[in-house]
């Protein structure tokens, strides 16, 4: 990971919390000390319509946009936004969706979108510290306990701890 | 986010940044995508920011204050400048004594705007000097130039950016903090500022001496700079096209502009003399390209599908390697919709049902051409509806002219309303109007921002407020309602049907707050009741 860009999209429907997901993301890589550029088209985002946003981290960045077929991971924060963002996974690249997460695990199923990063980091070398300051970096204080236990439950579930 | 002196920033938020860094003492706009959050961020960081009624009158407020010498910046989306073409056009006649930056944001691809239009034409047209940055860490960096060519030359200067850059995130180092400009004063020089025929033919004489004295500086300027590759494909770009590029192309050689207008024309034909292959690419219209080639400079454009819509590394490569096939259609996403509980739905309901003829607007009401509605005939720009709806009325044989109605939302009616409804009472067609003004209470739009109907200001702190009925009534429309059709939708549904049967004018403001800005609304109505003193 560390001599080559990571591409991640986050894909989902307005109000899902995409922007919040890849915002806390790209903080991580970010913290790590990484190059991080993030892409995003905003304004209709409160419409319910689709929200894509494209994370990339590594040494040097240059365009902020996944190229597609290059994405290592795809993580869609709603079962019908996989298909029509399919076409940007690498070959091999990994796809997370709602299904990797048991929703009856999180204390607030609205944290889903935080659930699906904690999965996410299990496939990441990010320190989990840096996981951690960013999502209460983003987040409003009353919001933490509830995010922090749904990026663990879905970390866990992703293979560690 | 802050870290050991690095920032992760939209390039929106770099804009600001810099402005604030610079001492810029106002900055003026209207929201619009992709530009809106430049001056939210700008206020957030304590710089005085105001929404103006519309982006004509926020440059030619901040064109007052570079008059007075202080550093000014207006803030806006490309569509924006349109409406602030006529005071940019001859603010570069003026000139300024401080710092004039108009900060056009452009939206290939149309992520949210009614065309795809490339603003870098207006710099050639106004003839003002432009720049491009092409990452968060220039966007910085060069809104901090722009001040000081501004302050240098006594010019306004055109900072173009487009979504790609707005809303991206990238890594800013900010540079240590400036020497505040010099505090503001006026000086009297008539011949330069005001603009009848006689001083204005001098006035154009003088911009274009300076326009070519900048166009000698920028063949040395290092905001242009080439990038030593393989010399069998050397590349001309700027802005995003410049990023998604390098990756695409990592070995070759490059010509990456940062100063767009003028252009570093002796540079670029140096730069295409030394590679096998010179190649522009761009993002919209061929501007680079048309402009080096009519220098006489050989290079190599891109195929006309490359003109629609955005580009990315793969359409990069897909230009590079000669390839105009058609390419794959994207699959199609989940198209944005009213709402549910919005306050519109109501409206485009009943104006369907009773088989009107909408000329409608911009604004989140625009979806109301989408299903299940379906209920909007035509949508042009800013403030159309009115204008468009009297010339259907003008012309239409009795019975459609009298299914007509104007919609427009309530922040739309400030920004270009207000002259439609003057013409509507000055020019009334045969069949009389039905102008529907949907007031939610905010500019939904775009994110919730205020606006004079609000009657409080881009920091939510309240002030005057513009009243639609008092106004409406006050240019000699007898005809107003304000009713609210989620609470009484056949008594709307009955009012509408008789407006259209009179032959009369008729305003009629649907007034309920957005759902998504109530609460906020309570709140700050709360505020403001407990201080009631606040003036305005």
């Amino acid at each position: 990971m560390a001599d080559r860009v990571t591409n991640v999209v986050v894909a989902g429907l307005g109000g899902q919390g995409v922007l919040k997901a890849s915002d806390i993301l790209a903080e991580a890589a970010f913290r790590a000390g990484l190059d991080v550029k993030k892409a995003e088209v905003h304004g209709m985002s409160q419409r319910g319509g689709s929200v894509r946003s494209d994370v990339r981290f590594g040494p040097q960045v240059f365009s902020p946009m996944v190229p597609n077929g290059s994405a290592d991971f795809l993580v869609a924060l709603a079962a019908d936004q996989v298909e029509p963002n399919q076409p940007c996974l690498a070959d091999g690249g990994i796809l997370i969706s709602p299904e990797n997460v048991d929703e009856n695990l999180l204390s607030n199923r609205r944290c889903l979108n935080v659930a699906l990063l904690g999965f996410l980091s299990a496939h990441l070398e990010l320190p989990e510290s840096h996981w951690l300051a960013a999502i209460r970096s983003n987040l409003p204080s009353p919001l933490h306990e509830a995010n922090c236990q749904a990026f663990a439950v879905g970390r866990k579930m992703g293979g560690i701890g | 986010m802050n870290q050991a002196g690095r920032m992760l920033l939209s390039g929106n938020e770099a804009i600001a940044l810099a402005a604030r860094h610079a001492g810029v003492a106002l900055g003026a706009g209207y929201p619009g995508t992709p530009s809106t959050e430049i001056l939210e961020y700008f206020s957030e960081l304590g710089g005085k920011a105001q929404w103006s009624p519309n982006e004509k009158v926020a440059l030619e407020v901040a064109l007052g204050a570079a008059f007075a010498g202080a550093s000014a910046m207006a803030a806006m989306k490309h569509v924006g400048l349109n409406v602030a073409a006529d005071p940019l056009f001859t603010a570069a006649y003026t000139g300024v004594s401080g710092a004039l930056v108009v900060v056009s944001a452009d939206d290939p691809g149309l992520a949210s705007s009614q065309n795809e239009q490339d603003n870098r034409r207006y710099a050639v047209a106004a003839a003002v000097p432009m720049l491009e940055p092409s990452d968060s860490q220039e966007a910085y960096e060069l809104t901090l130039e722009a001040l000081d060519l501004s302050r240098l030359w006594g010019l306004p200067v055109l900072l173009r950016v487009t979504t790609r850059i707005c809303h991206s995130k990238s890594i800013v180092l900010p540079r240590p903090p400036r020497e505040a400009p010099p505090s503001p004063v006026f000086h009297r020089d008539v011949r330069s500022r005001v603009m009848i025929p006689a001083y204005a033919k001098l006035a154009h004489q003088k911009l274009r001496k300076k326009l070519a004295e900048i166009a000698r500086w920028c063949e040395q300027s290092p905001l242009n700079r080439v990038i030593r590759g393989d010399d069998s494909l050397g590349i001309i770009a700027s802005g995003i096209a410049y990023v998604h590029a390098r990756e695409a192309a990592p070995r070759a050689s490059f010509l990456k502009l940062g100063v767009t207008y003028p252009l570093a024309i002796e540079q670029a034909r140096a730069f295409a003399a030394g590679v096998r292959r010179c190649l522009v690419i761009e993002e919209g219209d061929p501007y680079l390209v048309d402009s080096l080639r009519a220098a006489g400079i050989a290079v190599e454009g891109q195929a006309e599908i490359f003109r629609f819509g955005e580009l990315n590394v793969g359409r990069v490569k897909r230009i590079i390697a000669g390839d105009p096939t058609d390419e794959p259609p994207m699959p199609p996403g989940k198209p944005p919709q009213l709402c549910a509980g919005c306050p519109h739905r109501k409206v485009f309901e009943t104006l369907g049902r009773l088989g009107c003829i909408v000329s409608g607007d911009i604004g989140c009401y625009t979806l109301g051409v989408l299903p299940p509605f379906e209920a909007m005939d035509t949508c042009v720009c800013m403030g159309a509806s009115i204008g468009v709806g009297l010339g259907l009325r003008h012309v239409l044989g009795g019975d459609q002219a009298r299914r007509v109605v104007s919609v427009i939302g309530d922040s739309t009616f400030v920004h270009s309303g207000i002259t439609g409804l003057v013409e509507m009472i000055y020019n009334p067609p045969a069949t009389g109007h039905v102008l529907i003004i949907l007031d939610n209470g905010t500019t939904a739009m775009t994110g919730l921002q205020e606006h004079p109907g609000t009657g409080r200001k881009l920091d939510h702190k309240a002030t005057g407020r513009v009243v639609y009925e008092d106004l409406a009534r006050a240019l000699g429309i007898t005809n107003v309602h304000v009713v609210d059709p989620t609470r009484d939708g056949e008594g709307f549904e009955r009012l509408l049907a008789s407006a259209l049967k009179r032959d009369e004018l008729t305003v009629i403001i649907t007034r309920r707050p957005c759902l998504l800005a109530a609460r906020r609304i309570s709140e700050l109505d709360k505020a403001a009741e407990n201080k009631p003193d606040h003036g305005g």
